[in-house]
């Protein structure tokens, strides 16, 4: 009994933290039609921006929940004006920009930071059950993804910022009907996609040892859940990020964590196969 | 009594919750000229994306000349020896026009052959003074005739049109009547069209689609004169 | 495709020529020799992505496939003729296999993207977790991230012995970039390279014309792999060692970059494109001032945004402004006001 809470709760991470680090890129995606691969770069930023912060001696959950975001968010802000704001409608330039992009903030915090890793201890202890030990801050972490997934449904549905943002990834169209220059919700979405994907980097930071390369552990991951997940923003995250979560852990505990992350990519490549428009691009259609 | 080398049975297509095409029954003879009309969204594209195999109806069967083409990919129906020219002109932009007509005769013909052939269409629809020229940066009037030269490269005997007068003036209307009377001598031609007087002149049956059905199929005058399609199709258009 | 076939036969050698004769006054042979071998990596996604329209985000895993096929098998060989064959044979398969079950699958610029990008993670995570004794293949351990060292190099076919090494494979391997680059420059003239073209630029159209345009970006992308793999397999035996970073996203990112640089749509572009920016790399990398993958970076983001097209056919359309528009003008008479006529 104990063990299969152990089971389920590491279930439960798996998902959350697949929710968390697509979350951002899914929004960004979902609304903008543009794949921002320097996505992982943005997690690794965030989780930079917050262990420097705890360096500095600002609490732990302030650098989490609002510094790394706003940070990262502001960032994201500039490489929308400078570079992306050009590339509309371009979608596989855009895709080579970002990329472009995530090589230059490797390259920055490495000149800054240098290459090696850094890290800070998690903030919550760990607690038992039964003869088990279990993370406490794996439970945050599921906390935080149930959290983002119940406030993204709401405002969605139910906020004027929620028609918009439902509006525009219909059409540009529908949002300048509405009254909003496409320009200004185009800007509004990779700010809050970019403040998300700071938010998950930070959140994750912990868990880690982070070096300026760690971003592109993350964009794969956070690509193909995304991508599988299909046109619905929030089934899509959840459907996807259980399947894959699923599919890691079982692997994980079965053979080693590494057989468990190659079943998740061999997982996606055979899901995209057979299923070519995404999860909700099959089943769950025209939910949220 | 002539064969129908063109019949559809209960003929369905649906996206997510939207029915774009329902229940179509339709047949069509060797070498009939048929027009389709039918106010925007009344499923006529949807009805050529289905025969093309551009798409697969959800329900229903497609039969080329007695074999059901269904489930079948759009090059193997194309390979029967059905054309089609789509609303808007596509072509290879980035190539020029004898390149474009080549692309389209080697497919049914071998390396001199095709050379033979791509020069008898240049000639044939007067291309001569710009197929050395990328399609890119001709008018659109060019690019529908040429893309009506890569249909007809292939000596297809069922030849579907979407609206291949809109955008032409008066004058080069007159010329694509011409070569459109001239495929129609070895093709069945099906053509969607909105201009009332292109189609006077050309038909003889006309099919009226509606809410993704047919409405109605008779003579052109006789359609002209349906109270019912005057008030949807006219009513709705414009 | 402007030119007859001699005359690129004609540039080629005089261009292989120079590099062999005078290059090498320039830059030691050593450096050259992986320039060349980058210059034919980047050929192959030139031709894949530039001419079949197939943008591959793991170029790299055919170039990994390549590298690693040629280590195992010289290991287990004990020479190289079969070795070099392999690794252009297994490499295509691979593409072959990855290839149709992607163009069968009718997935989309942004799914392919997704896919081939994934694949070079699995191949990446996969080989560097191989460190333990029981990855063996024959008697090549994997060694994880360590790689494979120590594995017969290239020699003369049947004389294990007398290893081609130094100049003698600077030579071999340009010489290898020339015959490959006049192959592709045959495939590309030919009815197949022709119709690839026409794919790239409509590929509904084609379809509609009647082509099967998944058999033929398959083979294509077949024949991108091989060419992948060969490069893969110099650039083993130029390193003497092969390690996991063969398959890592930036080797597959520098690919890309190459390409876009150079130019797409031209056979030399990528070429160049490798050639150029590895030596660039080459020279930022004895300075420590400015960090490398920042530059990277920073030229991919210039390129796409500013000069899209890349330097070669950026260079060919200024030269075309001004001296070709002269010439033409002068001897074309000014075309006749064309209108849409039937004859006969």
């Amino acid at each position: 009994m104990d063990y299969f809470f152990v089971i389920l709760i590491e279930i439960l991470y798996s998902i959350a933290s697949l929710v968390l680090i697509g979350a951002g890129l899914a929004i960004i995606f979902g609304m903008m039609k543009v794949i921002n691969l320097a996505h992982g770069e943005f997690m690794m930023l965030g989780g930079y921006v917050t262990i420097t912060s705890v360096n500095y001696g600002i609490n732990i959950f302030l650098s989490i929940l609002i510094i790394a975001p706003a940070t990262v968010g502001l960032i994201g802000l500039v490489v929308e004006r400078l570079v992306i704001r050009n590339l509309y409608s371009r979608l596989v330039d855009t895709m080579l920009a970002t990329w472009g992009l995530s090589l230059f903030f490797i390259g920055v915090v490495t000149m800054i930071f240098g290459n090696t890793t850094t890290g800070i201890s998690t903030p919550i202890p760990g607690f038992s059950i039964g003869t088990y030990q279990v993370g406490g801050y794996n439970i945050f972490i599921i906390m935080i993804s149930a959290f983002l997934l119940i406030s993204a449904y709401f405002i969605l549905k139910k906020t004027r910022a929620g028609l918009i943002a439902r509006g525009s990834m219909q059409s540009a169209e529908i949002a300048s009907a509405l009254g909003y220059s496409p320009d200004r919700v185009y800007m509004m979405t990779f700010f809050c996609g970019s403040a998300l994907t700071g938010l998950a980097g930070a959140v994750l930071a912990p868990l880690v040892g982070l070096v300026p390369s760690s971003g592109g552990a993350y964009i794969a991951k956070a690509f193909i859940t995304v991508i599988a997940g299909g046109p619905s923003l929030v089934v899509g995250l959840v459907s996807s990020a259980s399947l894959f979560g699923i599919v890691n852990q079982l692997f994980t505990f079965l053979y080693s964590p590494v057989v468990g992350e190659v079943a998740l990519l061999v997982a996606a490549v055979i899901l995209l196969r057979l299923l070519p428009r995404g999860i909700t691009g099959s089943f769950f259609k025209d939910r949220l | 009594m002539a064969e129908s080398i063109l019949e559809t049975f209960g003929l369905t297509m649906k996206f997510g919750g939207v029915i774009a095409a329902h229940n179509i029954n339709f047949k069509l003879k060797a070498r009939e000229l048929r027009c389709l009309i039918g106010p925007n969204g009344a499923g006529k594209s949807t009805f050529f994306k289905c025969i093309t195999g551009q798409q697969t109806p959800t329900e229903g069967e497609v039969y080329l000349r007695g074999m059901d083409t269904s489930r079948w990919m759009p090059h193997q129906i194309a390979s029967l020896g059905v054309g089609i020219k789509t609303q808007t002109p596509s072509v290879m932009n980035g190539l020029s026009v004898s390149e474009n007509i080549w692309l389209s005769a080697r497919r049914f013909h071998d390396g001199p052959e095709a050379k033979r052939k791509t020069r008898e269409i240049i000639e044939r629809l007067a291309l001569g003074a710009i197929a050395k020229d990328q399609l890119g940066k001709l008018s659109h009037g060019e690019r529908q005739l040429i893309e009506l030269g890569l249909v007809i490269v292939g000596d297809p005997w069922l030849v579907l049109l979407d609206e291949p007068a809109a955008g032409l003036s008066g004058e080069d209307i007159e010329r694509m009547t011409t070569i459109i009377n001239e495929i129609n001598k070895t093709a069945a031609i099906i053509i969607i069209e909105h201009d009332m007087q292109f189609i006077r002149s050309i038909a003889k049956i006309v099919t009226v689609f509606h809410q993704g059905a047919v409405l109605l199929e008779d003579r052109v005058d006789k359609v002209m004169s349906d109270p019912t399609v005057r008030n949807i199709y006219l009513g709705k258009r414009n | 495709m402007a030119g007859s076939f001699s005359r690129d036969v004609i540039a080629t050698i005089g261009l292989t020529v120079v590099v062999i004769w005078i290059l090498p006054y320039v830059i030691s042979t050593f450096t050259i020799t992986v320039l060349i071998v980058y210059g034919l990596l980047g050929l192959s996604l030139g031709l894949v992505w530039g001419y079949g329209g197939i943008l591959c985000f793991g170029q790299a895993v055919f170039f990994g496939i390549g590298a690693y096929t040629y280590a195992i098998s010289a290991i287990n060989i004990g020479e190289s003729t079969l070795p070099m064959l392999l690794s252009i044979i297994v490499p295509s398969l691979f593409a072959a296999l990855l290839g149709a079950m992607m163009f069968y699958g009718r997935l989309t610029d942004v799914y392919l993207g997704v896919i081939t990008l994934v694949v070079t993670l699995i191949f990446y995570r996969f080989i560097n977790s191989t460190a333990g004794p029981h990855y063996k293949i024959g008697n090549a351990q994997l060694g994880g991230f360590n790689g494979i060292p120590g594995f017969q190099t290239l020699n003369i076919p049947g004389q294990p012995s007398s290893y081609i090494w130094g100049d003698g494979y600077f030579y071999f391997c340009a010489v290898v970039l020339a015959i490959v680059y006049l192959g592709v420059s045959i495939l590309l003239r030919s009815d197949f390279g022709r119709i690839i073209v026409g794919i790239r630029e409509n590929e509904t159209r084609m379809s509609l014309l009647g082509y099967d345009v998944r058999a033929r970006k398959t083979i294509l992308f077949a024949i991108g792999g091989g060419i992948a793999g060969l490069s893969g397999a110099l650039f083993a035996n130029w390193g003497e060692i092969v390690t996991p970073s063969v398959f890592s996203l930036g080797q597959s990112a520098e690919i890309i970059l190459w390409c876009i640089v150079g130019g797409l749509g031209t056979r030399f572009g990528p070429i160049l494109g490798a050639a150029g920016l590895s030596y660039l790399k080459f020279l930022l990398g004895q300075q420590s001032f400015v960090d490398n993958t920042l530059i990277t970076g920073l030229i991919l983001v210039f390129f796409v945004l500013f000069l899209p097209k890349g330097i070669v056919p950026t260079i060919v359309n200024v030269w075309d402004l001004k001296f070709g528009r002269l010439l033409s003008d002068r001897f074309q008479k000014p075309r006749r006001n064309r209108k849409l006529r039937l004859n006969g």
